[in-house]
């Protein structure tokens, strides 16, 4: 894959024009996790300009992103930069690179999985079994705790009606062609 | 007045108390809110991580229903809102996008009612001076300070909520409720809601930061319109001494309407609010 395409690509699936960022660091600046981060918003878009795309699709930094969309607001080439974001980790899952925040991956298929299968969230369900899925048993067990116990998780799931319309909008989803894994 | 109503699926869950406030609020106020039936979850922060597809397919759904209630559709949480805001826009604007929603969730699009966030039914179709004309016990001497978070707000071409920068809705509805809203700079600064169970040492620092610059403006309490935001500022504040009660915008209105119901309300929360309540001689 040549560079021009990595960057045609991560234009199209995001619909943003990343060749127009002049870094003038408008959104680093105001990126509430910059200071967590090892590249920032602005070096982020340098990278896809110069086709470094496993350097971007194995980091951290593609996890650390709030989505808070203050980049975009206040980039002066109108750059919606979380939208730039979104567009990396699809391609990063998609592609089966070395993904540096499995937990996190795991959490969002997860999340997901319920919706399609129960049509809402149901948390109980979700937390459960991101807890199993990644042995990390007793993180926020005190918070959860207490949110059982004030009604606030609810263990019965609510099922909606229509489950069947949910997951033909999933399969639908999946069966376009602009959303398939991108030709190498 | 009535809308549709959209609770979204942390309404039903760990922001249960905002949708009780909100139902009586607008009880008391006689505007109906009619929930959409069968409604489906929008995907808010995790479809748009994975699939683009689904991030705007699942939102779509909801649109449809909605459409045929032929009333606005009124979102209480801020990530609701935003998911089915931007679906509304890309329907509108971007043709081809259209078509192939339109597909997907099996429905046609007409683009007769608009997705409404909560608080601008409150301060634009209510109005401050019905809500000021309601009040039996005046906020007084509570101090706070309205907090967006992101989602109500960003993108402003997407949202088209008010000054997006330095929004003011929310601290004019805490003054027609006789509370001194205080000027918060990180009014809508994120406070990591998204990351709070993928990467939370980094949500608490976010959570701590907002909490801390609150505190130094002399703010008692912040007052929020987001299920998600609620949760990570009351779930990741510090946990050595003080605590920062978190309101929700329309809890506050409930109480100084003298509600009843209020009184329920509090107990749900994982910082309990009632201390400062008390000492306010609101309890």
């Amino acid at each position: 894959m040549t560079n021009h395409s990595f960057q045609t690509l991560i234009n199209s699936a995001s619909s943003q024009s990343t060749q127009l960022c002049f870094h003038c660091h408008k959104c680093t600046a105001g990126c509430p996790v910059v200071e967590e981060m090892e590249y920032g918003p602005d070096q982020i878009l340098r990278l896809i300009q110069m086709g470094e795309k496993d350097a971007l699709l194995t980091s951290h930094d593609i996890w650390i992103c709030a989505s808070c969309e203050t980049c975009g607001t206040r980039c002066p080439n109108e750059i919606d930069i979380a939208r730039v974001m979104d567009a990396l980790r699809e391609m990063a899952i998609k592609e089966g690179v070395k993904v540096a925040e499995i937990d996190a991956v795991k959490f969002h298929k997860l999340f997901l999985f319920v919706v399609q299968n129960m049509g809402r969230m149901h948390e109980a369900s979700l937390l459960g079994a991101h807890k199993l899925w990644t042995m990390n048993l007793l993180a926020d067990m005190d918070a959860g705790v207490k949110l059982i116990a004030k009604g606030k998780i609810p263990i019965v799931p609510h099922l909606i009606k229509q489950r069947g319309e949910v997951k033909r909008i999933f399969e639908k989803v999946a069966s376009n062609p602009a959303d398939q894994k991108p030709v190498e | 007045m009535d809308f549709s109503y959209y609770p979204g699926c942390s309404l039903h869950s760990t922001g249960s108390e905002f949708d009780a406030s909100v139902q009586a609020v607008f009880r008391t106020l006689n505007v109906g809110l009619r929930e959409l039936e069968d409604w489906n979850c929008c995907g808010a922060s995790s479809a748009h991580v994975i699939s683009r597809g689904l991030s705007l397919a699942l939102p779509a759904r909801n649109l449809g229903i909605a459409e045929k209630s032929g009333l606005d559709v009124v979102m209480p949480c801020a990530a609701c809102f935003n998911r089915h805001k931007s679906v509304d826009y890309e329907m509108r604007n971007d043709p081809q996008k259209r078509a192939y929603l339109e597909d997907v969730a099996n429905f046609s699009f007409s683009g007769s009612i608009h997705v409404r966030p909560l608080i601008d039914i409150v301060a634009n179709e209510i109005g401050l001076e019905k809500l000021n004309s309601m009040v039996k016990k005046p906020l007084k001497g509570l101090k706070a300070v309205g907090y967006y978070g992101c989602l109500l707000v960003r993108p402003p071409e997407v949202t088209g909520f008010e000054n997006p920068d330095h929004p003011v809705l929310m601290n004019q509805i805490l003054e027609a409720l006789g509370a001194e809203a205080l000027d918060y700079a990180y009014a809508t600064e994120c406070c990591g809601g998204g990351l709070t169970l993928t990467k939370s040492v980094i949500a608490a620092r976010m959570v701590n930061r907002l909490i801390d610059r609150a505190r130094e403006t002399g703010a008692e309490a912040m007052v929020t319109s987001c299920p998600l935001c609620q949760m990570n500022l009351e779930m990741r504040q510090g946990k050595n001494g003080a605590s920062m009660p978190i309101f929700y915008f329309t809890e506050l209105i409930g109480l100084a309407f003298n509600l009843l119901e209020s009184s329920k309300w509090w107990s749900k929360h994982l910082v309990s609010p009632t201390g400062l309540l008390k000492a306010k001689n609101l309890l």
